[in-house]
């Protein structure tokens, strides 16, 4: 009697996993439909001491987006995340920089020049939307904390007759 | 139960047990990170001070920060005490030698370490006192070299008052969290058989003998049962007669389930990392140029504010937040629990996070900056020298695609510990399996949303 309860028990525990998994395939490749037809764009950005204006960039996939990249104390950079660009502007320079935006999600932008003590902080957000890699990472984490709360309600459910529970701290 | 889980690597690699036994070991490890830290010090005062390209700041900010909350702490503890350098002055100090065993006792003026402070709360305080000064630290040579030698100074200080490392131990504001972090860690120092040491009276490894000192970190072997407070620095290895100290394999973070030995000061650590966690993330890592400009003390006025909204944020709001939560969960689980108990309780959950957020955090900084690391060894005070042909490497991101799946990996790993750690802690307050896991759900709701704000922090 109690091999089979505890056969039952398994089946439901594993059950639970094996949905979570399932469900956390499907939230990591469910195809997110793009909302807005690609557009061109052009953006001014300036550099300073220790900040890009603006500091977040928000376009669309698809999109060309032509950056006039300027600096208006000393010389600063531009290094784009997963891009490779780098681009160097003097103050009074304007510089252009095009990126065409292949892949969604969340690309910083830092200062490539060495500009003074707080130069390796230096940093903006391109975000390419819809942001999917951002709301595909919060789908997950709530899918795995689900299934291990399920986990623990079914695995507890089922053996607590059998076992004793940790009453004793140690 | 719990010894079988246990896994004697002496058993299984028995060279290991004669390499600790050493009495060359330690100094091994110390000299050699004496020797950076002294480099890192020099670089720090004499060398440039532009940040990226002194050897002070990339080597101890970057390359060692990151070995430590990357590698070392998460799976070796406190290992790294060990080998720190900042403590080894006062020691050999105090032992009047460097690598042999000098008999008699050490030379201090044994005053008594004042009882109140024989925890975690000067660790704490020190660390948030640095943490508001942090974007200047990080980033400016000499600061952070007058740091160090401050640390090792202090160090040397206590060792003349004190017996044995009361700095290490109730002082220094890394080994705080390293102490708290190695909870989690699968590596342990314990005794293979308890029964030996309770009838082993002469108790080598507290009062040391001709082979080795008395346990520096002032544990008694015999019954550690956490790693918090045990320094990996294998002296009791080396004074146990019965051979009866060993290191063990374990799960990650058994520790986390020793009731008995937990504390406010500790639980406090674990607020207060999780919490600098989420704001260097904010203030470093995050496109705030204001913020940064504040805490690099742009304006005194500036930099009050924020460092006022700082502290408030590690000493009220977070611990504030947790304890409704913790309030919540003593409602929705029943439980008769008094609440100073169940939050200090619960925030041992915030260790696995806390961990995997810093590591989250680390992995942006160090693959971003890891790359000038290559200058600085060629020309480590940044005065044109180029030792092995690296001067000129350019500054490269690494795996900046990578980067963001990574973190999502760990902080995603983080939290299911924590809520696992959460409920297991829940069932040592009630044997009800359903009033447990009532229990412990808004403490899961709670580590899930810190998990939200990092995910948005990094990816959002
Ligand atoms: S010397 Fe060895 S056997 Fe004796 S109390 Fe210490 S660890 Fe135990
Ligand atoms: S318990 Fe042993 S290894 Fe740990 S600090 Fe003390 S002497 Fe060193
Ligand atoms: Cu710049």
């Amino acid at each position: 009697m109690i091999h089979l309860q505890k056969l039952f028990g398994l089946l439901r525990q594993h059950g639970v996993i094996l949905s979570g998994i399932i469900l956390g395939v499907i939230v990591m490749t469910f195809p997110i439909p793009r909302l807005t037809d690609p557009q061109t764009r052009t953006i001014t950005l300036d550099a300073r001491q220790f900040e890009f204006a603006p500091h977040r960039i928000h376009i669309n996939k698809g999109d060309r987006v032509i950056i006039n990249f300027t600096a208006s104390d000393v010389v600063h950079g531009f290094y784009l995340d997963g891009y490779g660009i780098q681009e160097r502007v003097e103050p009074g320079v304007t510089k252009q920089i095009e990126i065409v935006a292949e892949r969604t999600g969340k690309f910083r932008y830092r200062c490539s020049v060495s500009c003074g003590s707080l130069h390796p902080f230096m940093i903006g957000e391109l975000v390419v939307g819809p942001n999917e890699p951002f709301w595909r990472a919060i789908a997950f984490v709530s899918v795995s904390v689900i299934t291990l709360i399920a986990y623990q309600f079914f695995s507890k459910g089922t053996s607590y007759e059998h076992t004793t529970l940790g009453t004793s701290p140690a | 139960m719990i010894k079988s889980q246990r896994i004697n690597v002496f058993q299984h690699v028995p060279f290991l047990r004669g390499i600790l036994k050493s009495r060359l070991f330690q100094p091994v490890l110390t000299l050699t990170t004496l020797f950076f830290f002294t480099l890192a010090i020099v670089t720090g005062l004499f060398g440039t001070p532009v940040g990226n390209r002194n050897f002070g700041i990339v080597f101890v900010w970057i390359v060692w920060w990151g070995l430590l909350i990357i590698l070392l702490v998460p799976f070796l503890g406190r290992l790294w005490c060990a080998a720190c350098p900042i403590p080894v002055p006062g020691e050999w100090l105090q032992r009047r030698g460097i690598i042999n065993r000098r008999q008699g006792r050490l030379s201090t003026l044994r005053w008594k370490f004042p009882k109140r402070l024989r925890n975690m709360w000067l660790q704490n305080f020190g660390f948030l006192g640095i943490a508001i000064f942090s974007a200047i630290i990080l980033t400016r040579p000499e600061v952070s070299a007058w740091l160090l030698l401050g640390f090792s100074l202090i160090g040397i200080v206590l060792s003349i008052l004190y017996e044995n490392r009361v700095f290490c131990r109730y002082v220094c504001p890394v080994g705080g969290f390293i102490g708290l972090y190695s909870l989690m860690a699968p590596i342990e120092v314990r005794v293979a058989d308890p029964q030996v040491c309770a009838t082993h009276t002469p108790k080598d490894c507290i009062i040391g003998n001709e082979y080795a000192y008395g346990c520096p970190w002032m544990v008694f072997p015999g019954t550690l049962e956490r790693n918090t407070y045990c320094g990996m620095c294998m002296e009791c290895i080396k004074a146990c007669p019965k051979n009866n100290v060993v290191i063990n394999l374990r799960p990650v973070g058994s520790d986390l389930m020793v009731a008995k030995e937990r504390r406010l000061d500790e639980a406090y650590k674990a607020f207060i990392m999780l919490a600098c966690a989420l704001l260097y993330s904010a203030v470093l890592l995050g496109p705030w140029g204001w913020l940064k400009q504040w805490a690099n003390m742009d304006t005194l006025p500036h930099w009050l504010i924020y460092a006022g909204v700082f502290l408030l944020a590690n000493l009220l709001l977070l611990p504030g937040l947790f304890t409704l939560t913790a309030l919540l969960s003593r409602r929705w689980g029943g439980v008769q629990v008094p609440l100073r108990q169940l939050v200090t309780d619960y925030a041992y959950t915030l260790v696995p996070l806390g961990l995997t957020a810093w590591i989250a955090f680390s992995f942006s900084l160090v693959f971003t900056n890891g790359s000038y690391a290559f200058g600085v060894l060629s020309d480590p005070f940044g005065w044109g020298w180029n030792l092995f042909g690296t001067t000129e490497s350019a500054w490269t991101p690494f795996g900046s695609s990578l980067i963001p799946f990574l973190q999502t990996g760990i902080l995603t790993a983080g939290m299911l510990f924590a809520v696992n750690t959460a409920y297991k802690i829940a069932g040592q307050h009630t044997p009800n399996p359903r009033q447990a896991l009532r229990g412990m759900l808004p403490v899961a709701g709670f580590i899930t949303s810190i998990t939200f704000v990092f995910l948005w922090l990094y990816l959002g």
